[in-house]
């Protein structure tokens, strides 16, 4: 059984937020107005800051820094921990999942997410005029259950899914083509459409995968590795 | 026929207490009224909100949770006063608490629904709120949170109808003038209750064995409130202290709570017989103790996260001294604590006005505490503080709802002291019939307090 995780290589991002739009237009993220943006109810699965400078010394580092930032998938997720409902869930293959059928929108895992990634939707969502026929028709359903791109009601909490329905999907596809399921047949859209090629996805237990040997690097780390909270989206440092 | 040999201890204050209850004044109906326009203006803002989503509140991200919480544990702290004063003092066997248990008890289980409302309000989707039976987890902490609570406000109910039963017989034969409706009521209520000695007898059991469970309760239950914010590892939040100061402040702002409705209810209701002036003073004595554990604890969490210098714990520490909360943290100082204290101390002796004022003050601080406690932290996430900068502003929406609960809770306790003796006559009385056998009773089940709560007794007895 694979355990997805994401490595990205802060060294080639280019800070071009193609990770955010994509990952927008994938999951059918709403749009909101201007005045609820500043409010702070923007959401973005997938964020792009900026980075305060670093003082070394007197003088202050003049590269612009930029950290993109989706869901960890923390192996020890503090959010599933509060869930009174289990709407939100780690799945046997790492994801940390959620459900918008049973969410009572508590916020309790909004707010035990040190990361901040969990976004609680104010409103009913809504999309600019014309935004709402190139909505993704992909959707992870079934009895009491509703995941990935599908419309959320107003009320509850979403996030990122590391694209949960393209795995859905990917192992659709393999079954009807009766072969076994490889895991490089999947990756999140941020990872396909990033412009630096900085991501990279694919399972952390084979040895021989991208990710795992990324993950050796001694480039590599974790945000918030003090939380405890494992994360399995990891990053390599620049430089 | 049973009715005509029913016993009633012999009380002084019979009349005077019972009076309230023979005839809704004009007074009362507009004060009712009031309250309901305001309860009913709470409900439609309600309602604006479920239409439209909470969107119509100033919460946001990262301030996910905002003044519907602090209510939250604002109205369950308010509660602990009636179980504190009844079930603690009831164990320590401190008797002077006798005339209040009831006003005190009352507050108890007027505020806790509105407690239990904060909570659907805050919701994003209240009509799934049987999910939390149907799929309920208990490795969250909000499932202990609604366990703990449900079962106080059922315990609650219980030990108070219990310690009203004799006082509703009482009702049932006194109060023959009243509407037909109403001593049918009584009649009901009362469940056939007669006096006879051992009823008294097995009732004082039964409370003392209750008080028992109801003073762990209420500890349970705001710690417990208190680890739906202490269980995440949100700086500021995430310390061993929180539950125990919870805790204090609950029973802190609980006990200035009765102190204000005991002042209402002498005047209102002309009982300053049945509720003697000594009643405030041992009620000061206890707010000394409490404003100064207050302090004591603020120092103890505030003087250890400054000293260990943790980052991201200090972004939120100098967000509450210095920063954005830095007025509400010290004007809640000062009303939480400084001027009651100076007030309990130098006015408060016998002077029921100053009482009253150090203990709305404390109450206002209180709430403000709450906030500063929940608010601030959440405005300096621990990823990226220096980015996310949160800020919150509550709307009218939220002042609304606000309002509208403390308007419920005043409507509630109006009402029932216009049907219900508020100082229990029974146990007030000069002496039960069955007063020898409960005191054997007591001695058997709670040995140590019944000794030393002799004691407490007499050095009470000012
Ligand atoms: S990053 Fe946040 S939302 Fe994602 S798994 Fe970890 S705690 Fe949960
Ligand atoms: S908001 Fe939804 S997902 Fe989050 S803890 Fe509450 S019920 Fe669970």
């Amino acid at each position: 059984m694979p355990k997805w995780s994401m490595v990205i290589d802060l060294d080639k991002c280019v800070a071009c937020q193609g990770c955010s739009i994509a990952c927008r237009m994938e999951n059918n993220t709403p749009v909101v107005s201007p005045a609820e943006s500043a409010l702070g109810r923007l959401m973005l699965w997938n964020d792009v800051f900026p980075l305060q400078a670093e003082e070394h010394g007197a003088i202050a580092s003049a590269q612009a820094k930029f950290l993109t930032r989706p869901c960890m998938h923390c192996e020890d997720p503090p959010c599933v921990k509060v869930c009174p409902v289990e709407a939100t869930y780690q799945d046997e293959e790492g994801i940390v999942r959620q459900n918008y059928a049973r969410c009572i929108g508590c916020r309790f895992c909004t707010v035990a997410c040190p990361y901040g990634v969990r976004y609680f939707n104010w409103y009913a969502p809504a999309w600019d005029e014309g935004l709402e026929r190139h909505l993704n028709p992909d959707r992870v359903s079934g009895d009491g259950d509703l995941e990935g791109p599908a419309i959320r009601p107003k009320g509850v909490v979403e996030k990122c899914t590391y694209c949960i329905h393209r795995l859905h999907k990917a192992r659709e596809r393999a079954a009807a083509e009766e072969r076994e399921f490889r895991p490089d047949e999947y990756v999140p859209a941020c990872v396909q459409t990033c412009t630096g090629k900085a991501r990279f996805f694919g399972d952390l237990d084979d040895p021989n995968s991208t990710v795992s040997q990324l993950a050796q690097s001694r480039r590599a780390f974790r945000l918030l590795e003090e939380a405890g909270t494992h994360p399995k989206t990891i990053y390599l440092h620049e430089g | 026929m049973r009715r005509e040999k029913t016993f009633h201890p012999p009380n002084d204050n019979e009349a005077t207490v019972l009076a309230p209850l023979r005839g809704v004044t004009v007074r009362d109906q507009t004060l009712w009224i009031v309250l309901l326009a305001l309860l009913g203006m709470g409900v439609a803002a309600w309602v604006y909100q479920f239409v439209n989503g909470l969107g119509v509140t100033g919460m946001n991200r990262p301030v996910y949770w905002g003044v519907y919480l602090t209510n939250f544990v604002f109205f369950i702290g308010l509660a602990h006063s009636g179980t504190f004063i009844s079930a603690i003092l009831r164990l320590a066997g401190a008797e002077w608490r006798k005339p209040l248990t009831r006003a005190a008890e009352a507050i108890t289980l007027f505020s806790l629904p509105f407690g239990v409302a904060s909570i659907i309000i805050d919701m994003g989707r209240p009509e799934r709120l049987l999910n939390m039976i149907i799929y309920g987890r208990f490795q969250s902490p909000l499932l202990w949170d609604f366990t703990a609570v449900s079962l106080y406000l059922f315990s609650s109910v219980v030990f108070f109808y219990l310690s009203l039963l004799p006082d509703i017989a009482l009702c049932r034969d006194r109060l023959t003038e009243v509407p037909r409706w109403q001593r049918k009521m009584y009649r009901i209520l009362a469940l056939g209750w007669e006096g006879r000695p051992e009823q008294y007898h097995r009732l004082e059991r039964v409370l003392d064995g209750m008080a028992i469970f109801m003073s762990l309760l209420v500890i349970t239950v705001h710690t417990v409130v208190s680890w739906v914010f202490g269980m995440t590892i949100q700086p500021g939040w995430h310390t061993t202290i929180i539950g125990p100061f919870f805790l204090l402040g609950a029973i802190f702002s609980g006990t200035s709570a009765v102190v204000i409705v005991l002042a209402i209810l002498r005047r209102v209701y002309d009982l300053k017989d049945a509720l003697p002036i000594r009643l405030f003073n041992s009620l000061r004595k206890l707010l000394i103790v409490f404003s100064l554990g207050w302090i004591y604890m603020m120092i103890a969490e505030y003087l250890s996260v400054f000293y260990g210098n943790i980052p991201e714990e200090m972004e939120v520490f100098w967000q509450k001294l210095t920063g954005d909360y830095a007025v509400i943290f010290w004007l809640m100082t000062i009303l939480v604590f400084v001027i009651p204290l100076l007030i309990f101390i130098f006015r408060g002796k016998d002077s029921i006005g100053w009482m009253v004022t150090a203990a709305v003050l404390v109450n206002i601080g209180m709430w403000m505490e709450r906030y500063v406690v929940i608010i601030p932290t959440e405005t300096r996430p621990r990823l990226l503080y220096e980015l996310l900068r949160g800020a919150y502003a509550p709307t009218w929406i939220e002042w609304t709802i606000t309002v509208s609960l403390f308007a419920g809770l005043i409507l509630l306790y109006a009402v029932f002291t216009r049907f219900f003796p508020i100082v229990p006559l029974w146990e007030t009385a000069e002496s039960l019939e069955a007063e020898s056998e409960m005191d054997k009773a007591r001695e058997r089940i709670f040995k140590f307090g019944a000794k030393f709560g002799s004691g407490f007794k007499q050095k009470s007895g000012d």
